[in-house]
């Protein structure tokens, strides 16, 4: 890469593994929270929707701050990982799962609008001509929230590469280890010189972004028209 | 094959307790909006619960409180057809024409695909998607994929009730196809009298949850006393043979050696057919009418009067042909001094007999 030093890139490079790994990873969670809000009843189900949301309106910084506390290695979930051999504070896998937890909010919602919108009543016809819960799932439930599910999956992958307050709370801004994308155009602000870097990765981020925002738009709009169609 | 029901069920403000069979052939549900038509139907496909009572097609047991057999939905081997298609948008017509046989046990006796096709007029339709097929072709469909499911039973909720009249019109000759060609019985929920009366082989009539009467649909239909759809929709079924068709546009039929007229009706001659006679296009006279320009006139002895709340009475009268209603005013019971056993004439005009109200017997 001619235009951006080897500093630049790992940001770069670091960010697109963090993001990536923390979409999939929180991929089918998010999706079965996402089908158990929007066809569950159960008790705590709101106290659940609170908590899937509340990343949301949380200052990140908090949440980096109670990540830190939960999972530290003095933290009660970090230690019993950190006997296991896996530590996550100040590591890159610490900044995927803070930009999991954060992002996780919009991919539940997108999911859970989609799950809204197929009518129970094209599984109950599936039902009668034979297919089970899983195949019913499988074969009409699953198709019909594939564009959501993808809509869901990119808002969060975008979320990821977005994440600072608490990424850099909860896993620090060491570079080459957890500095992101965020961080590092941070990183750069903070040294004299630094601004031609930081607007190289800026460019960056706006395209990545906007090249998500469009996509999942375009999700959304395929989903809505499939699902309208019965 | 027969569909035995006998469940009670308690659902908001009705107390189910019934019980009827349903042999080979078409048995009409029957009743007003709320009767309970559709619960009971989906307690058959598993979609309802009741509180007890068993549910079995033949020997097969679908459910029964006692012996805590309670099997679900996909396991029950049945066809329903909707009220809407519920056709699935992520497939094809042909995708959602065969969904159900992957999952249905072989059956040597399952309608094959390309006769179901071939029966319903599908072929046109196959590679189409679902959001591009007009009402009746959904619903054609939908009885395609409900058969080729290779169902024991063929449950049906109020299939034309969602289209309007000349697709109706469109799908109701298939369901006598599939009560003449399938050797499977089906429940057919309706609150229409006409087709209880072109479809039903066996009427079951249901009020608040309850079987109010059961029998074929010429009984129940032309019983005065049970008009449980309102005596507007209230009207006799007869049974009739084509005996010739004029070159004036007429079908004359044969009733029991009554000739009665109709709009040109396509049906060779020799077909049995049965037609509805609505009892208010009925006009008795106590002579034979002279003069008039109905065409139809059947001699008959009065069986039953009853007064309505209104001004209005419904008549039944015996005739060689069969039974026949005729919905007229109070004034005029007593102006002609019609009871009991008075014979007099039922008058019925050509064209008041509606096409749809015909159908093969």
């Amino acid at each position: 890469m001619e235009w951006l030093s080897i500093e630049e890139w790992n940001a770069v490079a670091l960010s697109l593994r963090v993001s990536l790994w923390a979409t999939f990873a929180a991929l089918p969670l998010g999706l079965l929270t996402a089908y158990a809000l929007a066809r569950w009843e159960f008790p705590g189900r709101q106290i659940l929707n609170g908590l899937v949301h509340l990343p949301l309106i949380l200052p990140p910084v908090v949440t980096g701050y109670l990540l830190l506390l939960t999972f530290g290695i003095r933290g009660p979930v970090g230690s019993l990982l950190h006997e296991m051999g896996i530590t996550l504070a100040f590591r890159w896998t610490g900044a995927a799962l803070a930009a999991a937890i954060m992002g996780f909010p919009l991919m539940v919602r997108a999911m859970r609008l989609s799950i809204e919108a197929v009518d129970p009543k094209l599984e109950q016809a599936a039902a009668t001509l034979g297919a089970s819960r899983f195949w019913v799932f499988v074969t009409i439930t699953l198709p019909l929230i594939l564009p959501g599910i993808l809509a869901g999956s990119i808002l969060a992958f975008a979320k990821a590469m977005g994440e600072f307050g608490a990424t850099i709370t909860f896993v620090s801004n060491i570079p080459g280890q957890t500095q992101t994308l965020p961080s590092a155009i941070y990183a750069f602000l903070q040294v004299p010189g630094g601004e031609s870097s930081a607007l190289r990765l800026v460019i960056i981020s706006v395209i990545v972004a906007m090249g998500a925002l469009v996509l999942s738009e375009i999700l959304a709009r395929r989903m809505a028209k499939r699902v309208g169609q019965g | 094959m027969s569909l035995s029901v006998a469940i009670t069920h308690r659902l908001g403000d009705t107390d189910f307790d019934l019980s009827f069979d349903a042999p080979d052939g078409l048995t009409v549900l029957f009743g007003r909006s709320g009767s309970g038509k559709t619960t009971v139907t989906n307690a058959v496909a598993g979609l309802v619960t009741p509180d007890s009572g068993r549910i079995a097609v033949q020997d097969r047991v679908l459910f029964d409180s006692a012996l805590r057999v309670n099997l679900p939905v996909h396991k029950r081997r049945l066809g329903y057809v909707f009220q809407e298609a519920r056709l699935f948008p992520n497939m094809s017509v042909a995708q959602n024409l065969t969904y159900g046989s992957r999952f249905a046990p072989p059956n040597p006796q399952a309608p094959k695909r390309d006769m179901i096709i071939e029966m319903l007029g599908l072929g046109a339709l196959l590679t189409r998607a679902p959001g591009d097929l007009s009402g009746g072709e959904k619903q054609r469909v939908a009885i395609g994929r409900a058969l080729l499911a290779g169902p024991e039973l063929l449950l049906a909720d109020e299939p034309l009730a969602a289209l309007d009249e000349p697709r109706k019109a469109e799908i109701l000759p298939y369901f006598e196809t599939l009560r003449d060609e399938l050797k499977l019985p089906i429940l057919y929920v309706s609150h229409s009298a006409v087709e209880v009366a072109r479809l039903a082989t066996t009427v079951v009539a249901m009020e608040n949850g309850k079987v109010a009467r059961t029998g074929t649909a010429t009984d129940v239909l032309s019983d005065p006393s049970f008009t449980p759809t309102g005596v507007r929709a209230a009207g006799a079924i007869l049974e009739a043979t084509v005996a010739a068709h004029h070159t004036d546009g007429l079908t004359e039929l044969d009733a029991a050696g009554i000739p009665l007229f109709l709009p040109k009706l396509d049906k060779p001659t020799g077909a049995r057919v049965r037609l509805r006679i609505a009892a208010q296009d009925v006009i008795l006279s106590r002579s034979r009418p002279e003069g008039l320009s109905a065409l139809n006139v059947l001699p008959g002895t009065i069986e039953e009067i009853r007064a309505g709340g209104g001004p209005g009475a419904i008549l039944s009268l015996s005739t060689p042909a069969g039974r026949v209603l005729a919905r007229i005013t109070q004034r005029s019971v007593s102006a002609l001094d019609l009871s009991v056993g008075t014979t007099c004439h039922a008058v019925v005009k050509t064209v008041s007999v509606a096409p749809a109200d015909i159908g093969g017997a």
